[in-house]
């Protein structure tokens, strides 16, 4: 019997694809967020935009508060682990999470290196901002991407940029002579086996998903369209003012995203999204995105 | 030409698709009870039991599926097989009630010990080898007297049949074989035959 194979933790990600993903720092939170549909929670202490406004150093969650989340919900529990600090997502392992984020939502413990993800059992996933980071996180090991958007913001435009950004490197990459590949991936820093494969698929060996500002259906919908296959919800929904009802509405945009006027229904009754934050009022190095490479 | 339906609320309902491509079937992805009228069998995919069940309780659907269930075939792997059990002892999923058998879900264990393992079972053309994928499976307690049991992994059924329905506890979707696939297309002739 094999456990822990690329194929198995990529096998996951693929049972995740068309849901939403939800931040919850509490078992009363994950408990809510699987009642409205989740098809996962990510257990962290904070939430994004709690760790931009309170400042100091964001590491994993706690052990305990991991364990009674997993006691509460059946559905699968992430974590989320600093870059880096593979000792952290060794404990996490050892906790049995089921899908590890080595996330620049938390403060990064190695400023070189990302964790060798090939070493671990559990499946990673990891974050970027353009096609060669993407490929670097999976040539590590990493068995899902998302976008790392601009965690916290309430802010949807980095997230659209980072997803247009891999999109559209995708696409270039398709109509490239065999004989150009290697340039490109030397400038795309992304090893080449890589490089090859997704130009021949034309997406990504793994799944694709977003993350980083979504606060609303019509956010993941824009997402959805713009070619992810799931999203992660973080500050969203418990930083507005009706959690369970705006986490059942991203729950629904996200299967009916092409549906307007169901959009339009599933929004019709929600109250204030999270206020959310222009990034030009985000200092440069409070930006989450630029942590990892 | 047959067109089956892909229960697409959430979950690996892509994988299907493609596996479907391969043999030439029409595919039609179901996520309104309007897209169930001109389909001739329906798969319910891999996902979160949890999440599907809602969605379909959302836009309305579950009596669409049983009212087709009752002349068409139809395919559940892994959470979808979660929701064509009876019983599922478990309040946050709703099961159609399409196969006489008693879920746990979850049953192997969480992520850390979803595994990749060989499964033998009979065809009408002699005994098919396919590689059962497991993620976070769940696993069939009890199957009622008019089950039939196709396979099974360590004495444990985990592809199962009654009548037009079937359903797997692993991912056949995630293997390169199209050998249960297969069985579900032949299916959509036998109501036919039958008359």
């Amino acid at each position: 019997m094999e456990k822990g194979s690329f194929e198995v933790k990529v096998g996951l990600a693929e049972m995740l694809k068309g849901g939403v993903i939800m931040d919850v720092t509490t078992a009363e939170q994950a408990k809510i967020a699987e009642d409205a549909g989740a098809v996962a929670v990510m257990a962290l202490e904070r939430i994004p935009a709690d760790i931009r406004s309170e400042g100091g150093i964001a590491r994993m969650s706690a052990p305990k508060m991991i364990k009674d989340i997993q006691n509460i919900v059946s559905i699968p529990v992430m974590a989320k682990c600093r870059i880096g600090h593979f000792a952290e997502a060794q404990i996490l392992e050892s906790l049995d999470v089921d899908f590890l984020d080595e996330s620049e939502v938390l403060t990064p413990a190695d400023d070189a290196n990302h964790i060798n993800k090939h070493a671990f059992k559990v499946p990673f996933v990891c974050g970027c901002r353009d096609l060669g980071e993407a490929l670097r996180r999976i040539g590590e090991g990493a068995a899902l991407i998302r976008t790392k958007g601009e965690a916290g913001s309430g802010n949807i435009v980095e997230a659209v940029r980072h997803m247009r950004k891999v999109q559209n490197e995708m696409k270039v990459l398709t109509i490239l002579d065999e004989e150009e590949l290697m340039a490109k991936s030397k400038e795309l820093g992304a090893p080449f086996s890589l490089v090859k494969q997704v130009a021949k698929l034309g997406k990504l060996p793994v799944p694709n998903f977003a993350a980083g500002g979504i606060a609303t259906p019509a956010d993941a919908s824009l997402m959805m369209q713009l070619g992810a296959e799931s999203v992660f919800v973080g500050s969203g929904i418990y930083k507005s003012e009706d959690p369970p009802n705006r986490a059942r509405a991203i729950v629904a945009a996200v299967t009916y995203f092409d549906n307007p006027e169901k959009l339009a229904e599933v929004s019709y009754d929600l109250r204030k999204a999270m206020k959310g934050l222009d990034i030009a009022e985000i200092p440069e190095d409070q930006r989450l995105q630029e942590r990892g490479w | 030409m047959q067109t089956v339906g892909i229960l697409t609320l959430q979950g690996d309902y892509d994988k299907h698709a493609q596996v479907l491509r391969k043999r030439n079937v029409d595919t039609r992805s179901v996520r309104y009870p309007d897209d169930l009228l001109n389909c001739d069998a329906l798969i319910i995919p891999g996902g979160e039991s949890t999440t599907m069940s809602k969605l379909m309780d959302h836009i309305g659907i579950r009596d669409e599926i049983l009212t087709f269930a009752q002349t068409h075939p139809v395919m559940g792997t892994c959470a979808g097989m979660i929701l064509m059990a009876n019983r599922g002892g478990d309040s946050r999923v709703k099961p159609l009630g399409l196969l006489d058998i008693t879920i746990v879900r979850n049953a192997y264990g969480r992520q850390v010990d979803s595994f990749v393992e060989e499964i033998e079972f009979k065809t009408q053309f002699g005994v098919e080898v396919i590689k059962g994928v497991f993620i976070r499976a769940p696993k069939i307690k009890s199957i009622g007297g008019n089950v039939e049991v196709l396979a099974e992994l360590y004495n444990e059924p985990v592809f199962v049949r009654q009548g037009l329905h079937m359903a797997t506890s692993f991912h056949p979707e995630l293997s390169n074989s199209c050998a249960i696939h297969d069985l579900l297309i032949s299916m959509i002739w036998e109501p036919v035959l039958a008359e």
